[in-house]
């Protein structure tokens, strides 16, 4: 089987972010840098397909310099080989998902993984866009997946129910958290990681420009939230009628 | 030039759910400023009856495609759908609910539209006759505004955040033919096996009660859920919780789960780690029950009990109960 990764490098989940003074985006030092944690859900399932079935994991990043170590990891994790496409920083989703579609129309595929949302734009658009522009069908969401006979079923939550969806190869999935435990790079692999290829590739490449359809005016800090009221006294009986009394006839919420 | 604020709305077994409301009445907001026209995209199986309840909201139009392939959501026949109807008439903005299926339709449409859009919304305005979309990034730890250089101009509404006002039109229906059929379904839904909880999604619910590590044991959820049946309330929980089996992984709130707006949040023995507030900061009212006074939850919290919550929320219960009967 032929699996593809897509992996995103994003802030630590710990990361303290701020917002540059003039708006235009977040101050970068100091950041630890990490792979998108839906994207590791998403590289374990593609391993463990190809453990089972045989097969090679393509990981493909879109992203700076930096996002090289992301790809690493993913190949020290135990895929085989990575594309690497370094210039469209902040490209909105219809750009990113242009350039990871180009790329992945250069490698034969059988599916697809995409994390149900990168948690630094927070948009969980790009899986479903490429699944559009690789003209195949997509299942987000995902916390359970089978494959055979060139189908997968998939479990997919949603408000109030479960959908357990069939689809045919090739196809895309966004993996959800709960479908596996990702794996850990061991030390050999990591030693084995440095030799693996990776194509290192530009967006002008894939005859991608860099105007983006949407696009990121203004960063501003988040609203600031009044201080809050500690309840003071000993008994928990009288501090609980008290906050009761508040979310009544202050907070007017119940 | 493209016109008209347009909306998808969401329907499940034939009954719209509020998020489609909360999109109506948006739309309207936003079509009163430019003085566009509203209309809903309406896809279902006998739903027709539908139109008149979205005019309640200020729907002018409603585009109806009534067919039995439509009674299920699958990505490829609604986006499909919607995509044709969106194309013939060009609306310069088009918006959807961020809900689970919604996030899914409205993200296809994307590819199929080649346009942007702004996901997980909390406030959206006019600028020059152009959408400005506000939105949490980085896990609500800062926000953008997202301006669009192509049409439809998307956007996709975070539920329980945008308000819900009546302002009643006729909202004539005009059936459209999507062009639709089994074939063109690549990923297909076989089973839909319901939570016959009667539960009310964490993403819908008005108020939230959330246990943590301090919970101790899943046995002792048992309080939450006697606080939460007073209050009609729905139970959450933190990772931690989770991680540790205690309650299943749909109850999680946080950057890896549930992204809530309730009108309450009631976080007990949650610490308020960053992941967590990333899930919940956007709550209207938040209460902190925690022993810990330290514990950076107080931090967020609108209003806080330094007490051990096994003594506290027994109580809470108590006084909810005599105050609400
Ligand atoms: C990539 C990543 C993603 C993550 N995603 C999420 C996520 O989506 N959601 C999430 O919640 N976390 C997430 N986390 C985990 C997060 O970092 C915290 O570990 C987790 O939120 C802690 O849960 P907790 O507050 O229940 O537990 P703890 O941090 O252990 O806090 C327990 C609290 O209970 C209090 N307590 C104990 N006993 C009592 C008592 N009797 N009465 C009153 N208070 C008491 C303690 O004072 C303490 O503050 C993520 C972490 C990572 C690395
Ligand atoms: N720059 C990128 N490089 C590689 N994959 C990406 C990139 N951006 C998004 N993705 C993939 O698409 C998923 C959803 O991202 P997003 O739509 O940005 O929330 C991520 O989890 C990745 O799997």
């Amino acid at each position: 089987m032929n699996l593809i990764a897509c992996v995103k490098q994003v802030p630590d989940t710990e990361a303290q972010i701020k917002v540059k003074a003039d708006g235009s985006g977040i101050e970068e030092a100091g950041i630890k840098w990490v792979m998108n944690p839906y994207d590791e859900f998403g590289v374990e399932e593609a391993l463990r397909l190809k453990e089972k079935a045989g097969g090679t994991v393509t990981v493909v990043s879109v992203g700076p310099a930096r996002a090289m170590e992301t790809i690493r990891t993913a190949l020290a994790m135990g895929a085989e080989k990575g594309v690497h496409i370094t210039d469209l920083d902040n490209a909105d989703a219809f750009a990113t998902a242009s350039a990871l579609a180009a790329a992945i129309k250069e490698i034969p595929f059988d599916l697809v993984f995409c994390g149900q949302r990168a948690i630094d734009d927070d948009s969980a658009q790009v899986g479903s866009i490429l699944a559009e522009l690789l003209g195949v069908p997509q299942v987000t969401i995902v916390t359970k997946l089978e494959v055979a006979d060139n189908k997968i079923k998939a479990v997919k939550p949603i408000e109030g129910a479960q959908l357990l969806i069939e689809a045919s190869m090739p196809c895309v999935v966004t993996a959800q958290k709960g479908l596996n435990e990702p794996r850990y790079a061991s030390l050999p692999g990591i030693m084995k990681a440095k030799k693996k290829p990776v194509d290192v590739k530009k967006a002008a490449d894939y005859g991608i420009s860099a105007d983006f359809k949407a696009n990121v005016a203004k960063m501003m800090p988040p609203p600031s939230r009044p201080p809050g009221k500690i309840i003071q006294g000993d008994d928990p009986a009288v501090k609980a009628a008290e906050l009761v009394k508040l979310l009544r006839e202050e907070a007017k919420v119940i | 030039m493209a016109k008209g604020v347009w909306f998808v709305a969401e329907q499940r077994d034939g009954a719209l759910r509020k998020v489609s409301f909360e999109c109506a009445s948006t739309a309207r907001k936003l079509a009163d400023e430019t003085g566009d026209e509203v209309c809903a995209v309406l896809l279902g199986s006998g739903v027709e009856g539908l139109a008149a309840e979205l005019g309640k909201y200020g729907v002018d139009k409603v585009y109806l495609a009534d067919a039995p392939i439509f009674a299920q959501y699958q990505t490829d026949s609604y986006a499909n759908a919607v995509a044709k109807i969106v194309k013939e008439k060009a609306p310069a903005i088009l918006l959807l609910s961020w809900s689970v299926l919604g996030k899914d339709l409205a993200s296809r449409l994307v590819g199929k539209l080649a346009t942007g859009m702004a996901s997980d919304c909390v406030e959206l305005r006019m600028d020059n006759g152009r959408l400005v979309a506000k939105r949490p990034m980085y896990a609500g730890k800062c926000f953008g505004e997202i301006t669009f250089a192509s049409d439809p101009q998307m956007a996709g509404l975070r539920p329980n955040v945008f308000p819900v006002a009546e302002n009643v039109k006729a909202a004539a229906v005009e059936k459209f033919d999507a062009g639709v059929s089994d074939g063109d379904v690549k990923a297909k839904v076989m089973e839909v096996q319901k939570d016959t909880s009667g539960k009310v999604d964490l993403t819908e619910a008005e108020i939230i009660v959330s246990g943590g590590r301090g919970m101790k044991g899943p046995e002792n959820y048992a309080i939450l859920e006697e606080l939460a049946a007073v209050l009609g309330a729905t139970v959450g929980a933190s990772r931690a919780a989770v991680d540790a089996g205690w309650r299943p992984q749909s109850d999680q709130v946080g950057q890896t789960g549930k992204v809530v707006s309730p009108n309450l949040y009631i976080a007990c023995g949650i610490s308020g780690a960053i992941q967590h507030l990333a899930g919940m900061s956007s709550s209207k009212y938040i209460v902190a029950v925690n022993k810990d006074p330290d514990a950076p939850i107080f931090q967020k919290a609108d209003y806080g009990i330094v007490d051990d919550l096994f003594k506290v929320v027994p109580e809470v219960t108590k006084a909810a109960k005599s105050l609400l009967g």
